[in-house]
């Protein structure tokens, strides 16, 4: 009996737990540190924070294939990678939507997507959402860049790669960009969170 | 200037339509806005709950709830129901045949405005900017925001909560 009242509050607490989690994915803010994890990159190589060699941060972007945000995005993820993983902030590319609801984010898709694309940074699947709802993503493509201190990787800016997704020419605020140049000059981030419409995450559907 | 053009252009389209068909059902409202007109929406007082549904042609979950949306808007006279699309303002045919080949038969606004940033937090702050997403207005201007997917049952469950 006192087993099962034990099983039954343990039980409660999870549900709660994880309830409260997918209510209001608050997940990290500005300066805190980000956990580490380790994820399968679409080369079946494992991507964690903390094997990143010669890194002074990250830019964690959640992502998916499906979305056409971040279709319309891609190519700027390429030239993100392309001109900060020499400076030591490579992107991290992380796709957490459930492939049962929407097929075309299965990690086979991935592989095609980034072979397709020629993605030069890592692609790695979050398929059990842990690591989304540790940071609170809620959209693709939501942005993340880290700051390495130590040994702790510190968020220090969330939110959209810039302010037009339709047409990179028209851009007027590079705010990962900005970000970045902010780090690097060792400034304060100025502008550190922004918003975007963005395409919702595919959360795996509770057990009943 | 481009999205007055648009806006020009596709009220005239429903304009010439609606006087072909004068026998046929009222077409539906579509235009392109900005957002100081979707503000002007939000703001007027019409004696109805406001319901304003954030979705695009490309959103799942968005496409799936909207017939519950017209179905809760159908029963209830007290309601008034307008889709604002997020779709791409250089394709607003991807709205017009969507709403043809889905019934869709509430008005439905494109809001034009990429800059995200500059307007999100004034719908509400809670938002994040993932949709669907909806945003309930009562008569005495009280908002309320609701962010992802909403079935028939939360909806009727949400309306008569703000009739409290």
């Amino acid at each position: 009996m006192k087993k099962l009242t034990a099983l039954l509050l343990f039980c409660v607490m999870v549900f709660s737990g994880s309830s409260v989690l997918a209510q209001d994915s608050q997940g990290y803010k500005i300066g805190d540190k980000a956990s580490d994890f380790k994820l399968q990159s679409v080369d079946g190589s494992w991507v964690s924070l903390s094997a990143l060699r010669n890194a002074k941060g990250a830019i964690v972007i959640f992502s998916c294939n499906t979305c056409p945000y971040v279709v319309a995005y891609e190519d700027r993820m390429i030239e993100l990678h392309n001109k900060y993983a020499a400076m030591g902030y490579p992107v991290i590319a992380i796709n957490s939507n459930d492939d049962k609801l929407s097929p075309g984010d299965s990690f086979d898709k991935m592989k095609e997507r980034s072979k397709d694309k020629d993605f030069p940074f890592a692609y790695v699947y979050d398929k059990t959402q842990e690591v989304i709802k540790a940071y609170g993503g809620t959209r693709t493509p939501h942005v993340y860049i880290l700051n390495k201190e130590g040994n702790d990787f510190v968020v220090k800016y969330i939110g959209a790669i810039d302010n037009n997704y339709q047409d990179a020419s028209a851009v007027t605020e590079r705010y990962v960009e900005n970000a970045l140049a902010d780090l690097m000059n060792g400034r304060k981030v100025a502008t550190s969170t922004t918003k975007a419409i963005g395409c919702t995450i595919k959360w795996t559907k509770k057990a009943e | 200037m481009r999205s007055l053009i648009l806006s020009i252009l596709a009220f005239t389209l429903v304009w010439f339509k609606g006087d072909n068909h004068l026998y046929d059902e009222q077409e539906p409202v579509f235009a392109i806005i900005d957002f100081p007109e979707f503000e002007r929406m939000a703001d007027a007082k019409t004696g109805k709950i406001r319901v304003f549904n954030f979705w695009a042609t490309w959103c799942a979950p968005c496409v799936k709830e909207m017939p519950y949306f017209q179905q809760v808007k159908a029963e209830d006279e007290d309601l008034e129901l307008i889709f604002i699309s997020m779709d791409d303002g250089r394709r607003p045919e991807r709205v017009t045949d969507f709403m043809k080949r889905r019934n869709i038969t509430s008005p439905v606004y494109l809001l034009n405005d990429v800059d995200y940033n500059q307007w999100i937090d004034k719908v509400d702050p809670e938002w994040s900017g993932a949709i669907p997403a909806t945003l309930f207005v009562k008569p005495n201007g009280v908002r309320s925001f609701y962010e992802g997917e909403m079935t028939y049952e939360e909806l009727k469950t949400m309306i008569s909560q703000l009739k409290k």
